[in-house]
């Protein structure tokens, strides 16, 4: 990488194609990292241009350039903190006076900027045709025609964005007409602030100003911050809004952004000819389908189910493989290191710990595909049209469903990034109240132990059974929100105003870059965090071990037995004796005190407990708490985990589903915990969810194993 | 021509922004998505429990709730 690398961020509405923009000029060289201070995804990525390297900066999409989201704020501060060297604004050709509203404040910020026209196939289907040459002319800009899905233009894009970029000039603020009140106010603050402000070499005096008149929040903290000059600019601000709301019944910033759009209509109207008028696309035809009244929720209904039946068939075959080849590395490790420690730290803690999380990945990359065509085709967003009522009575939001659902409402997402993705919630309450119940979704490290303990008891009824624990854990998330809004976070609502972008066919790159940048998420978080959890809890597994005086006992027993049948019952024998004396056999035994009732056994604790740590670790400590306890030290038993469930005593589908119930439902894990506390600002709500959940957790296991032994299912 | 709040439209029916009656952050949301006076708009339609509503503004869709579609003044036909 040279030290000259240019720099080209790409700014854009959502739904603009801009993902697919950076996908088809980056191709596979990009990373996700995040902006300094705060967890909005930074993604950055590589383009080549005749050999040479450019540094392509992905924004977060937003619709507008004010302080009013937290991402409008990042793709701010990072224009006019890191001054990328061009901005690419993705415009959506077929909705164009919408998209240029960012376009026309780009501009009035002043960033050299090249518009890359999307979507110009769609526009032309919708009969319209656009005088790119027009456009470019009126605008001042160049404007560069795409296509992005199919790469048509990207090159001549990149081109022209290098070719502007590297000739560095200066940011040229536009100065467009607000109308004469506005303007006049604009000139007198400008004023005000030509000399005063530390940013006064890089922003124009007029864009600061342009700020305070629409009351743009963090412009005005800064202005607050020097005393004298808020002294002199306030009230000017007040002067020109009360004027305004005497003369024209409105604000400086509705005016203001009146102008905007008559500055857009007046370029649209030159450029823009609407051949034809098609009265009805495509999208709206489907659209009247899936969001009737009565087919909208059963459809919706029967892709939920849909996405299991496709997640589980297709993953059947290969999640085999990763289970034979785990199987296969520790046979062989046995087979090469003589027993000891060292045997035992690496085929029970590492190859069987990690094993049991990688094993899982084709399933969670399964679901992460489903995700991604719901997402990608448009889908996703009509749940939330048609789930946003519903929702509201629970004291949620449409968008709620959406940190559901990447949470695990389909089953297989995860805590983390849904805790995050609350974000474009603008309601604090109701923001709270979904990251809250975020966690009873069925992430996909729930999946493997709901996987292992349906395999091992449930097994003629996979779907069926997933699909119930699916609704049990909607109806827990939604009576909780319902309950946490009329105690704790009681409030009232903020908007739900969205964009429902067209129905699309997703591309196979998208969706494949989409499912890998997720499973690889999942597939970090197992290497290093559970690794780690996975040595400390063979550790507390494997230690203190049984005193000498006992180990002497056992081999003195072993000296004694006359045949191989009693040799292998001292050997077991020996093995429980040993597990049950490590640190981990002796708190699973404690908490047996309680998890009695509950049908847990003391392995079942010790594996809770693990889970704390990441749900994950539920599986490999089962795992390692059963291979070690049944004395399998001599050679990893090619039985899985679930036969061996199965055939234990104290094991009933009934204790089977009481722990499935828990474990959806009992604190989230430190992962998730920690974003929470990120989120909300403190420990209170992390260490609420912990203690919270783990009760609820607990009362409902109690009602589901009671209850069925009562009515004579266990 | 008479002024109605778009809350009152039907499926199908077209209007033209009038004014928007409120400020602060659902003004200004709304604003960002090009609802401003004198944008024509037609009603696509309504969820399943009659909330929120489906709009076509601009040459492409947006939904909001019946509570915030009353501080949109249309005028009609």
């Amino acid at each position: 990488m040279s030290q000259a690398q240019l720099i080209v961020a790409l700014a854009g509405n959502p739904n603009a194609g801009k993902t697919s923009l950076f996908n088809a000029l980056t191709g596979a060289r990009q990373h996700v990292g995040n902006y300094p201070g705060v967890t909005v995804d930074k993604k950055e990525g590589e383009a080549r241009l005749d050999g040479q390297a450019v540094k392509i900066v992905d924004l977060p999409g937003t619709y507008s350039l004010t302080a009013y989201s937290l991402e409008e704020l990042v793709a701010r501060n990072y224009l006019i903190g890191d001054r990328p060297d061009v901005v690419v604004d993705v415009v959506d050709a077929s909705n164009l006076e919408r998209n240029l509203y960012l376009a026309v404040q780009l501009m009035e910020l002043g960033v050299p900027l090249v518009i890359g026209l999307n979507m110009m196939d769609v526009a032309e289907q919708r009969g319209m045709k656009i005088d790119v040459a027009k456009l470019s002319q009126l605008m001042g800009l160049p404007v560069v025609p795409l296509v992005a899905r199919s790469g048509q233009g990207v090159q001549e894009l990149l081109r022209q964005a290098v070719l502007l970029g590297s000739q560095h000039p200066q940011w040229k603020p536009l100065n467009i007409s607000y109308g004469a009140d506005v303007d006049q106010g604009l000139s007198e603050l400008a004023a005000l602030l030509e000399g005063a402000t530390p940013r006064q070499g890089l922003l124009s005096a007029r864009w600061l100003a342009l700020k305070c008149l629409e009351g743009d929040s963090e412009v005005m903290e800064r202005v607050r911050e020097n005393q004298a000059l808020a002294g002199q600019i306030l009230p000017v601000c007040q002067r020109l809004s009360e004027h305004m709301r005497a003369t024209l019944d409105d604000e400086p910033e509705s005016v203001i952004a009146d102008y905007r759009y008559g500055f857009i209509s007046a370029i649209a109207r030159q450029a823009l000819v609407l051949e034809r008028e098609v009265r009805m696309d495509f999208s709206d035809k489907v659209d009247r389908v899936l969001t009737n009244r009565l087919i909208g929720p059963l459809f919706l209904l029967g892709v939920l189910y849909g996405v299991y039946q496709f997640v589980f068939w297709a993953s059947k075959t290969p999640v085999e493989w990763f289970e034979r080849l785990f199987g296969w590395l520790g046979g062989a490790v046995e087979a090469t290191l003589p027993e000891g420690i060292l045997r035992s730290l690496i085929v029970s803690g590492v190859i069987d710990g990690v094993g049991g999380v990688l094993g899982f990945v084709p399933l969670i990359m399964f679901m992460f595909f489903a995700i991604a065509i719901m997402e990608d085709s448009g889908y996703m967003a009509r749940m939330a049209y048609l789930m946003d009522r519903l929702l509201r009575a629970f004291g949620l939001h449409g968008n709620s469903v959406i940190s559901l659902i990447v949470g695990g409402g389909i089953s297989g997402g995860c805590a983390v990034p849904a805790v995050m993705a609350t974000r474009t919630l603008k309601d604090p309450q109701a923001r709270l109240a979904t990251i809250l119940v975020v966690p009873f979704m069925n992430c996909g490290a729930k999946l493997p132990v709901y996987s292992l303990l349906i395999s091992a008891f449930f097994a003629h009824r996979q779907a069926d059974v997933m699909f119930a624990l699916t609704i049990i854990s909607w109806g827990v998330a939604l009576l909780a929100a319902r309950l946490l809004r009329s105690s704790l976070l009681k409030g009232s609502q903020a908007p739900f105003v969205m964009e429902l972008p067209p129905y699309r066919t997703p591309t196979l790159k998208g969706l494949f870059i989409h499912t890998w940048e997720r499973t690889w998420q999942y597939v970090k978080k197992a290497g290093t965090i559970l690794l780690a959890v996975s040595l400390v809890v063979w550790a507390l597994m494997s230690f203190p071990g049984l005193d000498a005086q006992q180990a002497a006992r056992y081999e003195r027993l072993a000296a004694q037995a006359q045949s191989d049948q009693e040799r292998q019952e001292v050997a077991n024998q020996r093995a429980a004796a040993e597990l049950s004396a490590t640190v981990a056999g002796r708190l699973g035994r404690v908490l047996t005190v309680v998890t009695d009732p509950l049908g847990f056994d003391w392995r079942t604790n010790v594996a809770l407990v693990g889970g704390l740590a990441a749900k994950e670790v539920i599986v490999s400590t089962m795992g390692t708490a059963y291979s070690l306890g049944q004395g399998a030290k001599k050679s990893v038993d090619a039985e899985p985990l679930a036969k061996r469930l199965a055939a234990s005593p104290g094991w009933t589908p009934l204790a089977a589903f009481a722990l499935m119930i828990f474990v959806m439902i009992y604190s989230p894990c430190v992962a998730t915990l920690a974003v929470i506390r990120r989120e909300t600002g403190g420990w209170r709500w992390p260490l609420f969810a912990m203690l919270h959940h783990t009760l609820v957790a607990y009362l409902l296991a109690l009602l589901v194993y009671q209850g069925g032994r009562l009515l004579g299912l266990g | 021509m008479q002024t109605i709040s778009l809350r009152h439209l039907a499926p199908g029916q077209s209007a033209v922004v009038a004014k928007v009656t409120t400020g602060g952050e659902l003004g200004r949301r709304l604003r960002d998505m090009g609802l401003v006076p004198g944008t024509p708009l037609k009603v696509i339609g309504r969820a399943p429990l009659k909330d929120p509503v489906e709009i076509k503004l601009r040459g492409y869709n947006l939904t909001l709730r019946n509570n915030e579609a009353d501080h949109i003044i249309v005028e009609v036909e």
